[in-house]
């Protein structure tokens, strides 16, 4: 029995906690790229550059705000940024709107051209980042690191297995799920939001109802902006803070929300769980999860992983290519690109 | 003067003229149908008369008020609304938030348009939490016509409100054409059916390349023998 409770523990541990909180922070990240898909219907290279410029304005402003000895703790200072990170971001995507997208909006431009635009959007952005906070790793998580401990864990239970309880993985649950919940509601109630949703759903009509585009792509990049910073931080909180990482998310962010169903926000979210479970279940190594479980001797001598870490883009690049081969339009029914 | 007086319009998108000096007028609470062969510019029409075309002459005047050139969006503000022919319903959205949409630019409280929308369309009421893509082709007519008299315009156009309905359901919403006529609002409307729309029609405008071939109250149109064995099929 004992060892039973172990190796769950240990895929608890290893496996789904990870996973969630990786899978809730893509799932933020997935709803940007879906917003600025269906709305301005383009897919928007430069997004991975968004949540790390979003992130880098937030890391500033959390060292301003530790050396001013401000904080919030147990909770990490970059909350507390966090608003300030979420407005200037907002910011360079309206800017970066107006200075291009839109030059190409009125021209009525073909979904790829907008898409190579923000190809160059996100070199211009990657080279801002990299001006201002430089390419190296940055650390600016702070409060308490853990809520429960492996060795905690593993006293109160007496198991041989602990089961760590970061506060950052707590912290990317409740949070994405506030901020979910929210953009639901904004999107469902408000007039607001029911105006982004009948434009995503037929421009022509929208435009003759006196729907103002202007209005709900301004709304749009705001919103998206914001779910870019928040699943930016709380990755960086969760993982660390580095450039090159946050361009390379790009990838699983973008599988997330096709494999989801593009243009559809609860796509978006089944999407990026789908992604960073398959992404951490397949570069676990079992050996030891299944040494719990099977006799003795039968033990594997291998690492039992099906692929190296290394790979685990390999992985959402693998699903993403099956998706558009097998159905292109996603788990929930979205557009095809 | 007549309510709407869309008068020698011409104009086509870029190249070549498709409608040359075609002139359409609507009195309120009568209906105006717009008839003629496949390809006579009928839809054209009915998308200059709402400013979707730019006319290199001719002038439309709604009340005493020239709106040649106000934007399609200015239009609906000033008391005109449009049923497109196709896509015409926000199929994500359900029955009630199609109907809110059209009631956009409304400041004020909306709950009388959409109960007397629902009077009009009782099976809307019925489906209204129900998305609009989900419905019967009827009813996603219904739906359109709904979104346009949200906000309560004087005159309602309708590019062929029938295309792909059947012939029940037709005759249904031919009679509640009627019935929103008789509340005094002008209504103008391109038709398929030139036969069934002529007999519920006070003007007739009988298109052919463009232009305007005859114009007569519906019920001559339909006695008149050159229409009929031109257009009517004898």
């Amino acid at each position: 029995m004992d060892d039973f409770l172990n190796a769950v523990v240990l895929l608890t541990n290893f496996v789904i906690v990870p996973a969630t909180a990786y899978g809730a922070q893509l799932a933020l990240g997935a709803l940007g790229v879906t917003l600025i898909f269906g709305i301005l219907r383009f897919a928007n290279f430069a997004h991975g550059e968004l949540m790390a410029f979003g992130t880098m304005i937030t890391i500033l402003f959390t060292w301003f705000l530790q050396s001013a000895g401000i904080g919030i703790a147990p909770l990490p200072t970059a909350l507390l940024a966090l608003p300030i990170g979420i407005a200037v971001t907002a910011a360079l995507a309206l800017v970066s709107d107006r200075m291009v997208y839109r030059f190409y909006r009125s021209r009525r431009s073909d979904p790829i051209i907008m898409a190579i635009v923000s190809v160059g959007v996100m070199f211009v952005m990657a080279g801002l980042i990299r001006f201002i906070i430089g390419p190296d790793d940055q650390s600016f998580a702070d409060g308490t690191r853990f809520l429960i401990t492996a060795g905690e864990f593993k006293r109160a239970t007496g198991l041989g297995e602990g089961l760590a309880l970061k506060q950052s993985q707590v912290l990317t649950l409740v949070i994405a799920i506030a901020v979910v919940a929210a953009l639901f509601w904004f999107l469902q109630k408000t007039r607001a939001g029911k105006a982004m949703r009948a434009y995503s759903d037929n421009e022509d009509l929208a435009l003759l109802s006196g729907i103002n585009p202007d209005r709900v792509v301004m709304i749009t990049w705001i919103i998206t902006a914001a779910l870019a910073t928040i699943g930016g931080v709380l990755y960086g909180l969760d993982k660390s803070f580095k450039p090159f990482i946050f361009m390379q998310l790009l990838l699983p962010v973008f599988a997330a929300a096709i494999v989801g169903g593009i243009g559809q926000p609860v796509g978006a979210i089944l999407g990026g769980f789908v992604i960073a479970f398959s992404e951490v279940t397949i570069t676990y190594a079992y050996k030891k999860f299944i040494t719990y479980l099977v006799p003795e001797n039968w033990a594997p001598e291998g690492l039992v992983q099906l692929l190296s870490t290394d790979y685990k883009f390999a992985v959402s690049f693998i699903i993403l290519v099956a998706v558009l081969l097998i159905r292109p339009t996603g788990i929930v029914r979205g557009k095809v690109i | 003067m007549p309510f709407l007086a869309a008068t020698h319009m011409t104009g086509g998108y870029g190249g070549a003229d498709i409608i040359r000096d075609c002139s359409i007028t609507v009195e309120q609470g009568e209906i105006a149908v717009v008839v003629g062969p496949n390809g006579a510019g009928k839809s054209t029409a009915m998308k200059a008369v709402f400013g979707m075309l730019e006319l290199r002459s001719g002038s439309v005047v709604l009340d005493g008020r020239d709106i040649t050139q106000l934007a399609p969006q200015e239009r609906v503000r000033i008391g005109m609304g449009f049923v497109p022919q196709n896509r015409n319903v926000f199929v994500s959205l359900t029955v009630e938030e199609n109907l809110e949409m059209g009631a956009y630019i409304c400041e004020h409280d909306i709950g009388e348009n959409l109960e007397q929308v629902y009077q009009l369309f009782p099976v809307l009421k019925e489906k209204r939490a129900q998305p609009a893509g989900e419905l019967s082709g009827g009813q996603r007519q219904q739906v359109a016509v709904g979104r346009a008299l949200m906000t309560r315009p004087r005159l309602l156009m309708l590019d062929e409100p029938t295309a792909g309905v059947s012939p029940i359901v037709m005759d249904d919403l031919f009679d509640r054409i009627l019935e929103i006529a008789s509340t005094g609002i002008a209504i103008l409307m391109v038709e398929q059916n030139a036969r069934h729309a002529l007999e519920i029609a006070d003007h007739g405008f009988v298109l052919v390349q463009g232009s305007n071939r005859f114009t007569d109250t519906g019920k001559n149109l339909l006695a008149d023998p050159e229409v009929r064995r031109s257009f009517l099929g004898g």
